[in-house]
This record gives structure tokens, sequence and C-alpha cells, in this order.
């Protein structure tokens, strides 16, 4: 067991425990502090009442003396944050599951199918990854417009595709190679079609990847700001985070605890995703970065 | 299965009709898988990049059709004082923010690959920050930022270090340097988590052998540790210098671009010229002038970083 620790620990070992102590747990303790700070502010924030807010001096600021819901309560009753909850929730969901059906197709034909030239297109998606949707938002507003899909959902499910495909299709070519070729070869010998291949053996097999592909496309839709702020103009098609900024911000009077129980709840949902699912984030993203 | 019963089997197999030869052939098959992708990319990525270029020789304002006007929508950049300023801008923020990313989050990888209690628990804290939408973070960043409720002024107050509350987001060097804190602290977890995946593909044993030979830590770091790292300090780089430099939401959330143009980066103008301001031909040749300098940083920081395997 002991053994076991140590070869887990590498080099740990060498170190003393003062040693370990200025090394690692004063750094590792200020980062976490650091990292967290402004989430325990928008917490704090949140539930605070009016007057411990505006005046820092009536007692320990980093606490709360008199705890209240009355932001929460105006933020769900008297904004339409409900309804841009909605909005993200379907843009998110659709986008993502538009990306997925399209990555695996891609992933598919280039990693198994082996087609003439599926080493350039694949590299050509690797560039289509490097295009910051700050270039195109423009271009991509005046097409919105013509194409008379401005100032609804669809705006956003048709565009968000673009950022989200080229990384799931990279994370899915990955996962894609690691299934052996001899599956494959011995349902086609059963006169299996490909589509039947992908369905029946491929897919089950990348489930996995399939999970982590999704719920990163899911929180990158969640998170996306300039499209939703350029191609949505009526405030109840808005998405969380487009809503919370441009709605409750009322000329010069800030309603900052609304809008930190916005910041918050709408943070909740990928936060509990990701809470579920931190093994596969973490896979995610170091993988797409290994290819 | 004996032999002579599969010779028998082939000869009744029927000559296959063409459609079925079609459904078999990988490059028709590649082609029909290609197709929901290639429609996506071709119609909202690639169409938009040509179509920005072209929009930029143009006059195109927001409910008119524009006309072709050649350069001078580079010429009158040329000349604009904001546009240099945003240039300065956008270089000043993603070389100081990334520099400080790569620093600390490098940092704070290898701490993270000591054995501590609580591992995986602390891994998926450090996360945090950067599976929050940056808007929503922001947001509270803009709120400890606040001029006349900031907590980090009102203990500095406290604490004795200054008399009067700081205006992080109202003078010009606080603003950048405020905007860049906040940059800097959401792209900290993706640099370390991405850089500890990079070290625990380490064998142990090149460590082990580094400490026979008597190699200090910084040694250790310095000939073991760091040029194994280099290809995923490249592409992590590469990602984090490419988002940097096209960031938005966190300027638009902080300061609009303010005080005084200071933090106006070129996303952030291209889109209040061509948004808010109406003028899509002006919008899309500052969004189009950011494609040459976000190759060069791309190509800086991936071959640049790289170089270093091949000298090794």
């Amino acid at each position: 067991m002991a053994k076991a620790q140590q070869i887990e620990g590498g080099m740990d070992y060498l170190m003393t425990l003062p040693k370990r102590v200025v090394n690692v747990y004063i750094p590792l303790v200020v980062f976490l502090i650091v990292l967290l700070f402004p989430f325990y502010w928008m917490v704090i924030t949140t539930f605070k009442p009016n007057q411990e807010l505006y005046n820092l001096d009536t007692g320990n600021p980093f606490w709360i003396i008199e705890p209240t819901l009355d932001h929460v309560r105006k933020l769900l009753f008297d904004t339409p944050f409900p309804s841009w909850f909605w909005t993200t929730m379907v843009v998110s969901v659709a986008s993502t599951f538009l990306s997925l059906f399209a990555s695996v197709c891609a992933a598919y034909a280039i990693q198994r199918l082996r087609f003439k030239g599926s080493d350039g297109v694949g590299a050509s998606i690797f560039l289509a990854y490097l295009v910051p949707p700050a270039i195109l938002f423009i271009p991509l507003a005046t097409m919105v417009f013509n194409l008379g899909i401005f100032d609804t959902k669809w705006a956003l499910i048709l565009t968000y595709p673009t950022f989200l495909v080229p990384f799931a299709t990279w994370l899915l070519m990955g996962y894609f190679k690691t299934i052996p070729y001899e599956l494959e070869e011995c349902a086609l010998i059963d006169g299996a079609s490909r589509l039947q291949i992908l369905i029946k053996i491929i897919l089950p097999l990348s489930v996995p990847g399939l999970i982590s592909a999704g719920i990163f496309a899911f929180t990158l839709s969640w998170n996306e700001f300039i499209y939703a702020l350029t191609f949505i103009s009526s405030t109840e098609n808005k998405t969380i985070p487009v809503g919370v900024i441009t709605e409750l911000v009322e000329g010069d009077v800030f309603h900052w605890g609304s809008l930190m129980a916005g910041a918050l709840l709408g943070s909740l949902p990928v936060a509990i995703l990701y809470s579920f699912f931190v093994e596969h984030y973490v896979s995610s993203m170091t993988g797409a970065i290994k290819e | 299965m004996p032999p002579q019963d599969t010779a028998t089997r082939i000869a009744e197999i029927p000559e296959p009709s063409r459609l079925s030869r079609l459904l078999n052939n990988r490059n028709f098959l590649g082609f029909v898988f290609m197709l929901p992708l290639a429609a996506l990319l071709v119609v909202f990525l690639a169409y938009p990049l040509g179509l920005g270029t072209w929009l930029g020789f143009t006059d195109q304002r927001i409910g008119r059709p524009g006309v072709y006007i050649g350069w001078d929508n580079y010429i009158s950049l040329f000349d604009d004082s904001v546009f240099w300023l945003s240039v300065f801008n956008t270089v000043f923020y993603t070389v100081v923010a990334s520099v400080f990313k790569f620093g600390l989050g490098l940092w704070l990888a290898l701490v993270l690959n000591n054995r501590v209690p609580f591992q995986a628990l602390i891994r998926a804290i450090v996360l945090l920050p950067w599976i929050v939408p940056t808007v929503l973070s922001a947001i509270a960043f803009w709120w400890i930022y606040d001029s006349q409720f900031s907590i980090i002024s009102w203990s500095l107050v406290k604490l004795g270090l200054i008399d009067q509350f700081i205006d992080f987001l109202g003078e010009e060097w606080w603003a950048r340097t405020s905007v860049i804190i906040a940059n800097v602290w959401r792209g900290i977890p993706f640099v370390a988590i991405s850089l500890l995946a990079g070290l625990q593909t380490i064998s142990p044993s090149l460590y082990e052998a580094a400490v026979l030979d008597g190699a200090t830590p910084w040694q250790r770091f310095r000939y073991v540790t760091f040029p194994q790292l280099t290809p995923i300090i490249a592409v992590v780089m590469t990602f984090s210098v490419i988002f940097t430099f096209s960031d938005f939401q966190l300027i638009y959330v902080l300061t609009r671009g303010g005080p005084l143009n200071s933090t106006h980066l070129m996303a952030t103008l291209a889109f209040q010229r061509a948004i808010p301001g109406g003028n899509l031909g002006e919008g899309a040749a500052l969004a189009t002038a950011m494609i040459p300098i976000l190759a060069g940083a791309i190509l800086i920081s991936f071959f640049g970083l790289q170089k270093r395997k091949w000298q090794a």
C-alpha cells in the first residue's frame, strides 16, 4: 500500500513537511481563494439586503447579517428572466444536437471511411476552429437579416454550430480512432451497411466521447455572447448572458442584488452539469488539445 | 464451416446493383457523411468570412445596401487614432494577459501535480471559473471593481494602505489592469488543467534518473519538465492567445471600451462601429484587419514555442 502511494505521488517522498507547506499548500490555498472569491461575492451579494449592499460599514461586508430573497424574487417575477432561461435552454440543446449529428457523421467519414482527401478535410476543420466569432459576427448579422431569421431562435441555433462543430469533430475523431477496426470488418462481412455500423457498433462504443462533446458543446452555447447580442433584439427572445447585462441595467441605477442573482442563477445550470461530469469536461478539454 | 460450402455461397451472390455498389464506395459515402458538417461550415463560416472581407470594401450601413468604395474604409481607419489605440490595446491586452496566464497557470499545474488531499475535488473547483459564462462572472468583477462599493478598495482602506477608494474602471491604466486581471482569472484554469494533463504523462523514471544524477529541483524543472511539456504549451498558449485576442465579453461588460477608449479592443470597436453605430462596412473592415494580426500572433505562439522541441 505504501509503495503504491509512493508511485502514485511521484517524487513527493523527497519533500519534507515544512517544505511541502511552503511549496504546495500555501500557493494552493491562495489560488483557491482567488479563483473562488468572485463566486463567493456573487452569492453574498445575491442574498444581501440593499441597506447592507450600499453601506459597507454596517457590519462585516464579507458576511450577511440579514439574508433576504428579495433580489431573487424580483428577478424571477418582475423581469423576463424565466423566458431568457427558456430561450437559452432551447438554443443550447438544439445547437448541441445539431452539432453532434454533423460531427458524428463527419468524424466517422474522416476517421473510418478514409475517403480521398480525408486528411485535408480534417486539417481544414481544425483551421475552422481557429476563426473567432468576433471576426464573423458582422457578415453573419447581414446574412441572418437577409434570411429572415433575425431576432428568432433559429439565428442562434444555426450559427452556434460554427464554433461547436470543429471542436466536437476533432474530439470524436480521437474517440473513433480507439475503436478496433476488426469490429467493423466483422460487421461488413456479415453484410451490415456503413450506416448500420455507425449506429449499432461505433456509436454505442463511443458514448463517453459523445457525452464529453455534448456537455462541452452545451456549455459553450450557454456561454455564447456576441452572436446573441447581435442577432436578437426583442427583450423576451434574449439569452441569459445578454438579457442580464442589457435589461437589468436600467440607466444609471444598477440593481446590483438582482443583477447578481441573475448571474448566479444563470451560472447554476452549467455548474450543476459540470459537477456531474467533471471527468468528461477534463478529458474533452485535454483530449482536444492532445490530438 | 466446410470450405466447399463457402464456395457455393460465393457463387450464389448476385452481381451487386449499381446502387449498392455506390453505397459501398467509400468516396461517395464519405461525401454523403460529410454533407451536414460541410453545409454548416460553408454557409455559416467560410461564406461569412468572404462576405466580411467584401463588406469591408463597401459603405454598407444597417438598413441600406452598400456600394463598392475600394480601400476607403481602410484609409479612414489608418487615419483614425482610436483604431490605432485599439490595436495597441489589443496587443497589450493579449501579450500581458497571456504571459500572466501562462506563468500562473504553469505554477498552479505544478502545484496540483503534487499529491494533496481532496485532489479530485480541488481540480474540479479550479476549473470552475472557466465553465461559468464569462459575462456572468464579469458581472461579479464589475461589482468588485465598483467605484463606490468595491470590496477591494474597502479592505485596502481598512488596512490603512490607501486613503480613498480606487476608481478601478474609471481611470485609464487602472481600467486596463482591471480587465486584464479579470481575463487572467478566467484563463488560468484552462492553462493549468491542460498543462496538468501534460505533466501527468511525463514518466517518473526521468525524474528519478535526474535525482540520481544530482539534479536540483530547478534543474529537474528546466531540463526534464519544461522540454517534455513544450508541445502542449505551444498548443495551449496558441488557443489562449486566440481567445484573448478576440475577447469581447469581458470588455463589453466591464468598460464598453472606456474610459476614453483606453480599453477598446479591436473586437469591441468593430462591434461599436457596426451595430450600435450602424456602419457595417467600417466594422467589417476593422474585423478583417484583425485577421493578419491574429495570424501573426498564432504563428509566433505556435512556432515560437514549438521551436525548442526541434532544438533539443
